[in-house]
């Protein structure tokens, strides 16, 4: 019998159909036919993957192989879908979010005109379409095409308003960032061919394949956890991504919250074997996740642009995944792949929905008891910060929970609680900032001008059903991961994802694992009343000390201005002036001056005299006879 | 006769006609400079022919009989050459009055 599984290739192929129509169409679309087009695309792939999710969960799962991609001696690279657990959830996030995303996007991009609107669209499209690729891709090519596929699209989308040329500087920096990321990613793969002598995941991850590989695991598994920190703004390559909200806030939601920026967590929740087996690059991954969820969380304590709260928070958030893989809960950090699309991309379109309201403003500054006009946006927005900060039953209680608990095993084995303690120390700065972020904007006074505050109005039902409906799912999508102690077997997720993610838990004690959650709800429920008090009568004032210093990001991006930026335009400059004037421009020259200069010599041989040519004739055969006769041997 | 004998005569009638070609201006002398230079090598031809000859006829009776057929292809060409070559004089003399070899250094034009 035919595998069922082999009609997969119409998930990313309906995206792909919809990108060429709208692109090639914009002129002649309307702009409703444009977003149904857009949408309805995206439905029929979110129709398919739940239709292949279910066929996943029976247990028919496997790789399917379309055609011959790249042949070179004994290399093989087939075009090739891996349709597994791992691969069927990403389908699921991708594609339901993807769908609401467009349906909102409809409306919030409405006021563009009829081909910018398509241009949109089809950007957008292409871009599910290399996600898809990317997620669903048998091998480390494919995946990689998808990879270049969505950075090219996030870098499209960041410049979609290019006539401002500060969207344009942010649009490049997110190029280039992934591109430094994207380098180590290939010479990883190479390596792999190099070792292995095939891509595809089924045979890297074969006990051969990770037998050949173990030698230069740890070289291999940081060269793509380079690629990793590139995609998913981990230190150092992070800083592209608070910049990339230059785009429309859709696109913040869906590409650089929701969806890309976890290709990198895929990246290695897929290789997690490979993973394994390297307790190096394990723990630098832990510690560079840590790292950068502290990080962005202190600068998101002092932001006043609404989506640069919520940017900092992604990249905190993602720390907190690639915590969750180095300290080997790769469960937990999918877990919260899955949570974190569902809560970010709610409060990036509920500031979306504010910004639309305040007619384009974003300082959060200007704003203020917006709950009375905005109910359903605040009630979304809210539940968005109860998901993200973990209070119970909420869907982050459960994946946090999850990554902090890993955080805390992985820590009793070395006795020290490092991991863990400045994990629940980031959750705390997280619950600040996101309270922080809802007061200011929701509660107190109005502080915008008086024209803003007559136009203030709900968002259209396009744009609120997407907030309600992400809403619900972040209020109830942690239930597939309850832990064991509460309910024996409510941990659906683990199980599910078992074939393809190698699950080594080391498990707390009851009571240790009920005082940690205990701990965690009780500091966090503090820390949102701590918030209330300091932010119901908000007043904007200068920062002063150290709050300047968390307002301008610690100074990254002037540091890299220093260090990386600026002596790369000098060099630039020096080898423009100096060595391309001077040494290419010379030899170039050179070469035209030194033929010049010895044809005019070579022209005074030509003199018309017969009687010199006859001499020169001459003398030439005497030399011609003495090479024959003394010289030649 | 010793084979050295022509090798002498030619080689100086060879030299006389370079030095000629080299030293003369006037075309029709150059000529004829070249013609003894041609006629050295044809005596030098028919010389080693002659001695191949008396050396292997009692092996071929046809010995060394090349040497000689290419006396003649010489001559004949020697001769189309001539005629072509004083052609060229005559028209030169008709046009700027003179044999000389250096009123021709408009060639180069």
């Amino acid at each position: 019998m035919k595998n069922v599984l082999e009609l997969s290739y119409l998930i990313p192929l309906f995206p792909l159909i919809g990108f060429l129509v709208i692109g090639l169409g914009r002129k002649y679309l309307s702009k409703s036919l444009t977003g149904i087009i857009g949408s309805g695309v995206i439905l029929f792939s979110f129709l398919l993957s739940v239709w292949i999710f279910f066929q996943v969960k029976e247990g028919n799962s496997g790789v399917v192989e379309y055609f011959n991609f790249i042949s070179a001696g004994s290399l093989k690279i087939p075009f090739s879908f891996q349709i597994d657990a791992l691969s069927s959830l990403f389908l699921l996030i991708i594609t339901g979010v993807g769908f609401l995303i467009h349906v909102y996007s409809a409306s919030y991009m409405h006021h563009e005109s009829k081909e910018h609107f398509a241009r949109y669209f089809s950007y957008l499209n292409l871009f599910v379409f290399s996600m898809l690729l990317l997620v669903m891709g048998g091998n480390f090519v494919i995946l990689f095409i998808g990879w270049e596929g969505v950075g090219l699209c996030s870098y499209l989308l960041i410049g979609y308003w290019f006539k401002n040329s500060e969207y344009n500087y942010a649009a490049r920096k997110a190029f280039v960032m992934n591109r430094i990321g994207d380098l180590a990613f290939l010479i990883a793969i190479f390596m792999i061919i190099a070792k292995v002598g095939s891509v595809s995941f089924g045979d890297v991850f074969s006990t051969e394949g990770l037998e050949k590989l173990a030698p230069s695991a740890t070289i291999i598994t940081l060269l793509l956890f380079v690629g990793a920190t590139g995609k998913s703004a981990q230190i150092p390559l992070y800083t592209w991504l608070p910049d990339a909200m230059a785009g429309p806030t859709p696109v913040s939601a869906l590409i650089h919250a929701a969806t890309m920026v976890t290709a990198g967590i895929y990246m290695i929740a897929r290789s997690n074997l490979l993973y394994s087996l390297s307790e190096v690059t394990q723990n630098i991954v832990a510690y560079i996740g840590l790292g950068t969820a502290l990080l962005a969380a202190t600068i998101a304590l002092k932001q006043n642009d609404i989506k640069k709260v919520l940017a900092y928070s992604t990249v905190s958030q993602l720390g907190y995944m690639f915590l969750a893989l180095g300290v080997g809960a790769y469960t937990a950090a999918v877990f919260h792949v899955m949570t974190h699309a569902f809560f970010k991309a709610l409060l990036f379109l509920g500031s979306g929905s504010v910004i639309h309201a305040m007619s384009g403003e974003q300082d959060i500054r200007n704003m203020g008891g917006l709950s009375k006009k905005l109910k359903i946006t605040f009630f979304t927005f809210l539940i968005g910060c109860l998901a993200i900060t973990g209070i119970p039953p909420f869907s982050g209680f459960f994946s946090k929970d999850a990554i902090l608990l890993a955080a805390f095993e992985h820590d009793e084995r070395g006795k020290i609680l490092i991991l863990y303690s400045i994990s629940l120390f980031t959750a705390l700065l997280t619950t600040y900032y996101m309270f922080r972020l809802l007061f200011i904007t929701f509660t107190g006074k109005f502080r915008g001008t008086k024209e803003q505050e007559h136009h203030l109005h709900e968002s259209p039902a396009l744009m609120t059903v997407p907030l309600i409906v992400l809403a619900v799912l972040a209020a109830i999508g942690g239930f597939v991961g309850i832990p064991e102690v509460f309910i024996k077997g409510g941990d659906k997720l683990t199980p599910f994802l078992s074939s393809v993610i190698a699950t080594n838990h080391h498990p707390v004690s009851r009571s240790t694992e009920f005082f940690l959650m205990g701990l965690s709800g009780c500091l966090v429920v503090a820390t949102i009343i701590f918030t209330w008090f300091r932010f119901k009568n908000y007043q904007p004032k200068e920062q002063k000390g150290f709050g300047k210093v968390l307002e301008n990001k610690w100074y990254v991006d002037e540091l890299y201005d220093k260090i990386i930026a600026k002596p790369l335009s000098k060099l630039a400059a020096f080898l423009n002036n100096f060595f391309e004037r001077f040494i290419i421009d010379g030899i170039v020259n050179g070469v035209g001056r030194a033929v010049n200069y010895s044809s005019r010599q070579l022209r005074l041989l030509q003199s018309g005299q017969v009687g010199s040519y006859v001499l020169l004739m001459v003398l030439s055969i005497l030399l011609l006879l003495l090479y024959q006769f003394f010289i030649k041997k | 006769m010793q084979i050295d004998y022509y090798i002498y005569l030619s080689v100086a009638l060879f030299c006389i006609g370079i030095v000629g070609v080299l030293t003369r201006r006037n075309a029709i002398i150059i000529f004829m400079c070249i013609e003894l230079m041609l006629n050295a090598v044809n005596l030098l031809l028919v010389a080693f022919s002659k001695m191949h000859h008396l050396k292997n006829a009692a092996v071929n009776a046809s010995a060394g009989s090349d040497g000689q057929l290419f006396v003649f292809f010489i001559m004949v060409v020697a001769a189309a050459e001539v005629s072509v070559g004083l052609a060229i004089i005559v028209m030169m003399y008709r046009n700027i009055h003179s044999v000389d070899i250096n009123f021709l250094n408009r060639l180069k034009h």
